[in-house]
């Protein structure tokens, strides 16, 4: 991954397919990993619930990728999604006393039948039909959690979460809180990773680029257009659920519309159909905010305003900005932060000697 | 009976008023084949020049409406040229993603110079409601319906009759005949935002009126989508039926089950219309068929 690929000349398909298309990739990988485990020995805690934020992110946006970066079908229900894991972990920690390492999978598990549900239209719909459709997931997901009293718990449909323990070990600070995030998203990006280059991803893939070719060559179209909903949907339901046992409470107003649509940015930005490109926008966006409320602000001290005066000129910018970046990304570089990695990898591939 | 009347020819009313905001957002697919996100906050964009045309400079209504009228047809036309027509046969996706972009920036863009409050749009319409056969109608509705219908009439006949709307229909058909024919494609997309600018406008106005002009208004927008997929996306006749059949659903669907469950229905039943809609008859009732071939 960070490693430089040269000398690779793939004689065998399956060369081209390994995750490690050459041995130092292993060193590399291994290297990222000793530094993702100590990286909290390197940040103070407002940075840690950043990191965290991003770990957060990274897990909602791979699922998405599946769905609409391998498969092609454009979802703007993913926040919904997220939202019903969350629910669900939140029902089983808080009213039956689960551990969190149950409500996480269980998140995953329901979310999935329901995205599946939601993901039947797909069969005789497409582009910004479907895209319409999972718009009426969310709305529709997002009225019941509110409206039924057993799920949302009335009035504000909040949920509040007792502090995960892990066998004794309580899960109370950014520290320990980046521990119960890595994990996740570690497995989330190497499951993700080797779903795609399995027959599964191929048959997606397939999908993605001609769905009335892929089903001439066999490929059951509904089937795996369900399990893409279903898979796509498990990680948004993970994510929803780490969300819950991250802020300790599971509330709508994390996964909104908008939440569906700064997915959708994170995997555009990061780059369609590629796992890295998920984590690469993930980062981004989560980051984008951050940042713009540091430059905007550092402008502003120039020219002798506080930060009170501006807050409100200041929340305004951020969403110009926001959008006029996706606008620009997208007129730039469409095919997203990955596709700029792979550039800057190509170069470095001979360097210095490259002719 | 009478209560189920009321809500209906209510929601009728209403529904013309979300027709004229479909209608705007069919114009631009029928042109472009993009599909819009930001159409919500064109109206609002256009409501909020309205309202601080009347309300902020305290102009005359036969002086803001048209100057509104103008700025809203040259946005459109600026929104066509400059975001929407380089995602021509772009992905689905980025298209999407551009136009809410777009969005943000718009309400991003209101709110900042027009401020968070909101802002009233004053029109000379008496407020009292009058009685129809037992049912209460108030007049701003009925104007707005008036409008929108005479403008979904203009526009059909635009696109039926007049050299500019065939010329336009023809590019969205297949841009590279309707070149060898002798057709300017360029003029007309650049004609092809300012009708959508205009619908936005009187939506603004409308709407506004009603609910009062802040970056809320752009919500609006959102049942565009139920509006356009039961009329066929790109029909005007059918932005017409949909937002009628969007408006008379949502009004007795929350008027009948609202009380039992507190509340929202409103914004989840034209959603549930559109699935099955789209289970069915995914192209709409006017919409043209799309028949792929390998």
């Amino acid at each position: 991954m960070i490693n430089r690929e040269c000398g690779v000349f793939q004689t065998t398909y399956r060369g081209d397919m390994a995750l490690y298309p050459v041995p130092l990739a292993k060193a590399s990988y291994g290297l990222l990993l000793l530094v993702l485990l100590a990286l909290p020995l390197a940040a103070d805690s407002h940075k840690m619930a950043i990191i965290n934020l991003i770990g957060l992110a990274s897990v909602g946006a791979i699922g998405l990728n599946i769905l609409t970066g391998y498969t092609g079908q454009v979802s703007l229900g993913h926040g919904a999604f997220m939202m019903v894991g969350s629910y669900t972990a939140a029902i089983l920690s808080a009213r039956y006393g689960m551990p969190f390492w149950i409500g996480l999978p269980a998140g995953g598990a329901v979310a999935a039948a329901v995205g599946a549900f939601f993901g039947i239209p797909s069969l005789r719909i497409k582009g910004l039909y479907l895209a319409i459709a999972t718009l009426a997931a969310q709305f529709i997901i997002e009225w019941c959690i509110n409206h039924i009293t057993w799920i949302g718990g009335g009035a504000q449909s909040s949920i509040y979460v007792p502090t995960p323990t892990f066998f004794g070990w309580e899960i109370n600070n950014e520290y320990r809180r980046y521990f119960l995030v890595l994990p996740v998203c570690v497995l989330a990006y190497v499951a993700a990773q080797n779903l795609v280059r399995s027959r599964v991803g191929r048959a997606f893939i397939a999908i993605r680029d001609r769905d009335v070719a892929a089903e001439i060559i066999g490929v059951d179209i509904f089937k795996y257009k369900l399990l893409s909903f279903a898979v796509s949907s498990f990680y948004a339901g993970v994510a929803g659920a780490l969300w819950t046992y991250y802020l300790k409470i599971a509330n709508y107003e994390h996964f909104i519309l908008s939440t569906s649509i700064s997915y959708l940015a994170m995997i555009i930005i990061g780059g369609l159909g590629s796992v890295l490109g998920s984590v690469f926008g993930a980062v981004f966006i989560t980051l984008l905010p951050i940042v713009l409320v540091y430059v905007v602000e550092g402008i502003a001290r120039l020219f002798g305003f506080t930060y009170f005066t501006i807050a409100d000129f200041l929340a305004n910018l951020r969403l110009i900005i926001y959008g006029g970046l996706i606008i620009l990304f997208l007129a730039i570089e469409p095919e997203g932060l990955y596709r700029m990695w792979g550039s800057i990898k190509r170069y470095f591939r001979l360097w210095p000697f490259s002719y | 009976m009478a209560f189920f009347m009321d809500l209906f020819v209510n929601g009728l009313l209403i529904g013309s008023m979300y027709a004229l905001v479909a209608l705007g957002f069919v114009l631009i697919y029928k042109a472009t084949s993009v599909i819009n996100f930001a159409q919500g906050d064109l109206v609002m964009f256009g409501g909020y020049i309205a309202a601080a045309g009347l309300s902020l400079y305290h102009l005359p209504l036969w002086v803001a409406a048209p100057v509104m009228l103008v700025l809203m047809v040259v946005l459109g036309f600026a929104v066509e040229r400059g975001v929407l027509r380089p995602l021509i046969g772009q992905p689905v996706v980025s298209v999407i993603m551009v136009t809410i972009g777009l969005a943000l920036v718009f309400q991003g863009l209101a709110a900042m110079v027009w401020g968070a409050a909101t802002i009233n749009v004053p029109l000379p319409i008496p407020l009292k409601p009058f009685v129809v056969w037992e049912i209460f109608i108030s007049p701003i509705n009925v104007v707005a319906a008036g409008l929108c219908l005479g403008f979904l009439v203009l526009f059909a006949y635009f696109f039926r009759r007049s050299r500019m709307g065939i010329a336009m229909r023809a590019v969205a058909d297949d841009q590279q005949s309707a070149m060898s024919v002798g057709i300017n494609v360029r003029i007309v997309f650049a004609l092809s935002g300012a009708p959508a600018g205009l619908a936005s406008g009187i939506g603004g106005i409308v709407w506004g009126n009603m609910l009062g002009v802040d970056t809320h208004l752009s919500l609006v927008g959102l049942k565009v989508f139920p509006a356009v997929i039961l009329g066929g996306l790109d029909s005007v006749p059918g932005a017409l039926l949909g937002g009628l059949i969007v408006g008379g659903v949502e009004s007795v669907a929350a008027g009948y089950i609202d009380p039992y469950v507190g509340g929202g229905t409103k914004d989840f039943a034209p959603f549930i219309i559109m699935i099955l809609a789209l289970m069915f008859r995914p192209y709409g009732f006017f919409g043209r068929e799309i028949i792929e071939r390998v």
